[in-house]
């Protein structure tokens, strides 16, 4: 099978004094090349580890991840990773971060800025090019580690809360620039945010997670994401069936945050 | 000509930033030499005053036309059978071989310290060991292993460097964001790749201090290596001349040392710049 196949992955974390933490326990699902996934829950519910686990930085205590058939036991050029933050190398110019893929792999001189050229138009930081990355504002940081991660060309893109850090209004741009990159590219997206909205409003489908042992609570089939690629998002987020879900997944996540805080009696 | 003046006391630019206190690139930012300027005039100025007024005993600490007679003579007659420009050379050449030998063995064994547990392992309580031994006292024991040539004292030199360099390079490397690691493992990059593009420059700012650092140290340390049967030296020149308590030349000769010390931290600080222009600007 084409795309991601995770088979019952638990994740255990051994932690001093003898105690040990399930960060994920008896997960499974799997995608199919192309889809956009996106991942929602409270602080601590075990996303990062998945991703983390999917990009081959950590192996499972438990189960298996393949991707296109073959099982995930390291990082791979296949599945790409877009992080947070701080992931750019300031050593280098933006357009020295975009070709770092294909100049790692050894790619002819004039390939490479071909692509680079390409993928910095793509994001709209064509003039940026010979810029040191320290220069950029967040959000055009964050389009740098897109056409990174883009120009290496991965089947698959991983992106841990890679808009976490940017305003509002930034952060809706950078959405229309996600789902159009998604629907142009054919690429299998999963994108881990803590926004309800952005989680609705990009993924195919969308998993609730729960914390204690870490799994997947609830799944959903949405419809917006493919509306988003033609339509107007601040329509789509008005609309009623848009408001409905967005309110019954906030409920859900605010239950676990109060279970959470409860079971620990304090704050 | 405002500009200029602006400039020159640093104290108004264009765009200026409200918040300085803490800020590095505002005390790095250019201007302001005026300070520099009468900092060292000051000192020049006091020591010429208290060379008319005669506020010290010369051999407790000489008048600064002593020392500039000495220099005169040392330039041209020399000291000991070599001139000045030849004990400077002599001391700068065994300064930099044993501080270019401390980068050679000290950045890798950093590296190694960081990056391998086995090696880390292994050299680890080495290093903490020999780390502190002042190179001074191993001056017999070197003798014995290398004799009194050139080779004793560049040795010295090396020991006074390579440890700060190794920590340097340690430390630099231990700075490297998990996450750029795995960026560069998924962009393709072999581990000697993510060693040459990823923790290498990482490690830069903090090998470059550890450089200037150790470059100091061995220039502190010269003296101490000419003492090893030197016949030329700026060090040798500063032992015999205070056997016979001739305070001139050992003032000379500190000024010289310092002054050179000086210049190359000035390049090494150009270096810097030129080759980690990204020091303190990244944001995370
Ligand atoms: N290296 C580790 N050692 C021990 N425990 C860990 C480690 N990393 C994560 N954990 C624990 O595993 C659980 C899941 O962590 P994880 O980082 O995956 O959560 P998350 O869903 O990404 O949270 P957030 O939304 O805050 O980023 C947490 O309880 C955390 O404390
Ligand atoms: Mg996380």
């Amino acid at each position: 099978m084409q795309g991601l196949n995770v088979n019952n992955i638990s994740m255990e974390y051994q932690v001093p004094k003898g105690d040990s933490v399930e960060a994920l326990k008896n997960v499974s699902f799997d995608i199919k090349a192309g889809e956009f996934l996106t991942i929602l829950g409270p602080s601590g519910c075990g996303k990062t580890t998945l991703l983390d686990i999917l990009a081959g930085f950590l192996e499972p205590t438990g189960g298996e991840a393949s991707f296109n058939n073959q099982p995930i036991n390291g990082p791979s050029p296949q599945r790409g990773m877009v992080f947070q933050q701080g992931a750019l190398f300031e050593w280098m110019t933006v357009e020295k971060n975009v070709g770092f893929g294909p100049r790692m792999a050894g790619k002819p001189a004039d390939e490479i800025a071909k692509k680079t050229q390409h993928w910095l138009d793509v994001v709209g930081l064509s003039d940026f090019g010979t810029k040191a990355v320290y220069e950029l504002s967040g959000g055009m940081q964050q389009r740098v580690a897109l056409a990174r991660c883009l120009a290496n060309d991965p089947d698959l893109i991983l992106m841990d809360e890679p808009l976490g850090a940017l305003d509002a209004l930034t952060r809706e741009k950078m959405q229309g620039l996600l789902l159009k990159l998604w629907k142009e590219t054919g690429k299998t997206i999963i994108l881990i945010t803590h926004s309800v909205e952005e989680a609705l409003m990009l993924g195919e489908r969308l998993f609730v997670m729960a914390p204690r042992p870490g799994r997947i609570e609830k799944q959903y089939h949405l419809p917006f994401a493919a509306q988003g690629v033609t339509g107007n998002s601040r329509e789509i987020k008005a609309q009623s069936d848009f408001i409905e879900i967005r309110e019954e997944v906030l409920a859900m996540i605010w239950g676990m945050e109060e279970e959470i805080m409860g079971s620990k009696g304090e704050i | 000509m405002s500009n200029f003046i602006n400039k020159l006391w640093g104290s108004k630019s264009k765009a200026s930033k409200t918040v300085t206190f803490g800020d590095s690139s505002f005390v790095n930012a250019p201007g302001g030499r005026i300070w520099t300027f009468i900092s060292i005039a000051t000192l020049i100025l006091l020591w010429v005053l208290s060379s008319i007024f005669e506020w010290v005993k010369p051999i407790y600490w000489p008048p600064i036309q002593d020392v500039w007679s000495q220099f005169l003579v040392i330039s041209s007659e020399g000291f000991r059978n070599s001139t000045l420009l030849e004990h400077v050379a002599a001391s700068v050449g065994r300064v930099l071989a044993g501080f270019l030998l401390g980068c050679l063995i000290g950045i890798p064994l950093g590296f190694a310290l960081a990056l391998s547990k086995t090696m880390n392992r292994i050299f680890d309580p080495i290093v903490e060991f020999l780390r502190p031994m002042p190179p001074l006292a191993l001056i017999p024991l070197v003798i014995l292993w290398l004799g009194i040539g050139e080779s004793a004292k560049i040795f010295l030199l090396f020991l006074a460097s390579v440890w700060i360099l190794a920590l340097a390079a340690r430390s630099g490397a231990m700075s490297t964001n998990l996450s750029k690691v795995h960026a560069a493992y998924t962009l393709n990059a072999s581990k000697r790749q993510i060693l040459f593009h990823v923790i290498l420059p990482n490690a830069l700012p903090e090998i470059f201090t550890g450089m200037r650092v150790a470059i100091g140290v061995c220039w502190g340390t010269v003296v101490a290596a000419e003492l090893v049967a030197a016949e030329s030296g700026l060090g040798m020149m500063v032992m015999v001349a205070s056997k016979f308590l001739s305070t001139d030349i050992v003032v000379l000769g500190v000024i010289l040392i310092s002054l050179i010390a000086y210049v190359i931290d000035i390049f090494m600080r150009y270096l810097e710049r030129r080759f980690v222009p990204w020091r303190g600007k990244a944001k995370h």
